[in-house]
């Protein structure tokens, strides 16, 4: 169920964000969806792709140290308390979830997070316990 | 005659030629009788090439001893080149090594009887006397540097304010209130003191007259600018932890050269690349035995310090020969606010960090007067993670590894693969961004 993500490392300077960009359109990689987290001398882009093995081979031959990670797609239920309701599962069972951002498009009448957990397959088994759908692969990319 | 009062230690700086060689061949002689019955490694490299004390008749057969090196030191450390029992050594002062470990020194009371003398006739040089206020900005602790400045300015007589280094506010509020007449400090860390100085409105009050400078190369550009906008004399002074620390050679009145104490340090300028013993005016490397000191004697250290010895008499009457000033170095030694940086100690740091060594690339820069290091390590993929924090954690263990084996709290910038110049696959390890120029 899980996903893979890149992440690649960026210094913190104007027009850093554009080159892995540019080298993914001229590969014609579709970025599913991305989040930056920066400090004030670094970056790490994190990018949700189509063909993460084809992103990481154009994005290596092009010089960027990349990490590569599994990721869980969690519908969350678009309504107030909803994100709280998902989290409440998970806390009791020390799931531990060191990011997550949103996806761009809904699924129905839920969003959807992408989650970097600390262990994804114990985070796996508590959402399926608790009937939280998740997205693999094909069905995210159906959205888009 | 010099153009100030002299202090009866300075007598030594005007001897007969005749008198200096005797003094210097006797010590010699001394010297090299004492290190061969004492020091295992000077007597193993004596015997096998020949040599025996007896054999130093005239100061011309210096030139037939085996040179020390750094390295030596780092080898033997912490006492393996000590000629005396630890119970008459009384002080130690340490400085870094090439890589990993500092190299450790020991004083005798003789040796801090000698190293305040010569230090106060440093002083005398540049014009102090018993009636100075000296602020004292070398840094107090293993560095020689402080407790050097310190010795010699009270056995000048002189009011001595022992400061230390660092915290400018208080450098300021003391200069003005205390009525300092003299400061000791390294050059770079003084062109700070102006840039805070000028902010404040200016010198105009301060009965400052004097800087003396030296633990770092400085040029005469950066003389000219801190003699026009702190309105001082500013001399340059030079030694080396493993000779004594200061007070190995000096400037006098005349800021020209710097007169070496030959009565207790013997110099020669050698070929860097051969060893050779190069005639006087002729650039090299200088080479100096400790013709005196008594628990780490030094026979023929070579510093790796380039210059040219200046036999021409010197206006002020000094008849010690001059060295020209010294700029730049035989080795890849940096020098950063006073603490010897060499790039294999960068490298050995951050080899503790990751199994291999990242690209990396030395860069100096002075920001506001001050000599600033940053070490840019290129990410790999072995050691990126797609957590903020670990990178963090990344950096934090490089700057704390550097820290602990160069003793100097660095930047560390980690930087994206292939941003740092290579020429010929092999990366340019410094890159030296101060200005030679009289702004810095």
């Amino acid at each position: 169920m899980t996903l893979k993500q890149l992440s690649i490392f960026l210094e913190n300077k104007p027009g850093r964000l554009g080159q892995p960009c540019q080298v993914l359109a001229a590969a014609g990689i579709d970025i599913v969806t991305l989040t930056l987290a920066d400090t004030e001398q670094f970056g790490i882009l994190r990018l949700i792709v189509r063909d993460w093995e084809k992103a990481r081979a154009v994005l290596e031959q092009n010089g960027f140290v990349m990490n590569v990670c599994d990721v869980l797609a969690v519908e969350i239920p678009d309504r107030s308390g909803g994100l709280a309701s998902v989290l409440a599962v998970l806390e009791p069972a020390t799931v531990n979830i060191e990011y997550m951002y949103a996806f761009t498009l809904k699924r129905g009448g839920n969003a959807v997070m992408i989650v970097r957990f600390e262990k994804p397959e114990q985070a796996v088994q508590v959402l399926r316990q608790h009937k939280i759908a998740l997205l693999d692969a094909a069905a995210l990319f159906k959205l888009t | 005659m010099s153009a100030y009062p002299i202090h009866p230690d300075s007598y030594a700086d005007f001897l007969t030629h005749d008198e200096l060689r005797r003094i210097q061949l006797h010590r010699l002689q001394e010297v090299v009788r004492v290190s061969y019955e004492r020091v295992p490694l000077t007597r193993q490299r004596m015997q096998e090439r020949g040599l025996k004390p007896e054999h130093i008749r005239t100061l011309g057969d210096a030139a037939l001893l085996p040179f020390m090196q750094k390295t030596d030191l780092r080898d033997t450390y912490p006492y393996g080149l000590f000629a005396r029992p630890m119970h008459e050594v009384v002080r130690l002062h340490a400085s870094s090594g090439t890589t990993g470990k500092p190299i450790v020194v020991g004083y005798t009371r003789d040796d801090l009887r000698v190293w305040s003398s010569v230090m106060t006739r440093t002083l005398s040089a540049a014009g102090l006397n018993e009636r100075d206020v000296v602020q004292n900005a070398f840094g107090y602790g293993l560095f020689t540097g402080g407790l050097g400045a310190h010795y010699g300015a009270e056995a000048l007589g002189a009011t001595v304010i022992p400061i230390s280094g660092g915290n400018t506010e208080r450098q300021l509020l003391v200069m003005q209130d205390f009525g300092v007449t003299a400061i000791c400090s390294t050059p770079s860390y003084f062109l700070h003191l102006i840039e805070a100085i000028e902010a404040v409105g200016g010198f105009r009050d301060l009965k400052l007259r004097t800087g003396i400078f030296g633990a770092e190369p400085w040029t005469e550009a950066m003389r000219a600018y801190i003699q026009e906008h702190a309105k001082i004399k500013a001399y340059d002074i030079y030694g080396l932890t493993e000779i004594i620390g200061p007070g190995v050679a000096t400037e006098c009145c005349c800021q020209a050269g710097l007169h070496v104490f030959e009565d207790h340090f013997l110099m020669e300028i050698v070929d860097p690349d051969t060893g050779r013993v190069l005639p006087d005016g002729e650039e090299g490397e200088l080479v100096l035995t400790t013709l005196s000191k008594q628990a780490t004697p030094m026979i023929r250290f070579r510093t790796h310090d380039i210059t040219a010895i200046d036999p021409a008499p010197c206006a002020c009457g000094r008849t010690i020969r001059r060295v020209r000033r010294v700029t730049h170095r035989s080795d890849d030694m940096l020098i950063i606010r006073g603490v010897n940086v060499f790039p294999s100690q960068i490298e050995a740091a951050l080899l503790k960090v990751g199994k291999e060594l990242p690209h990396y690339q030395i860069v100096l820069a002075r920001q506001a007067g001050l000599d600033q290091m940053e070490v840019q390590v290129e990410m790999t993929e072995a050691l990126f993670r797609d957590k903020v924090s670990a990178v963090e954690q990344l950096q934090r263990k490089m700057v704390q590894a550097i820290e602990h084996v160069v003793g100097l709290r660095v930047n560390v910038r980690l930087v994206e693969p292939q941003s740092i110049a290579r020429s010929q696959g092999k990366a340019k390890r410094v890159l030296d961004q101060r200005k030679e120029g009289a702004k810095p």
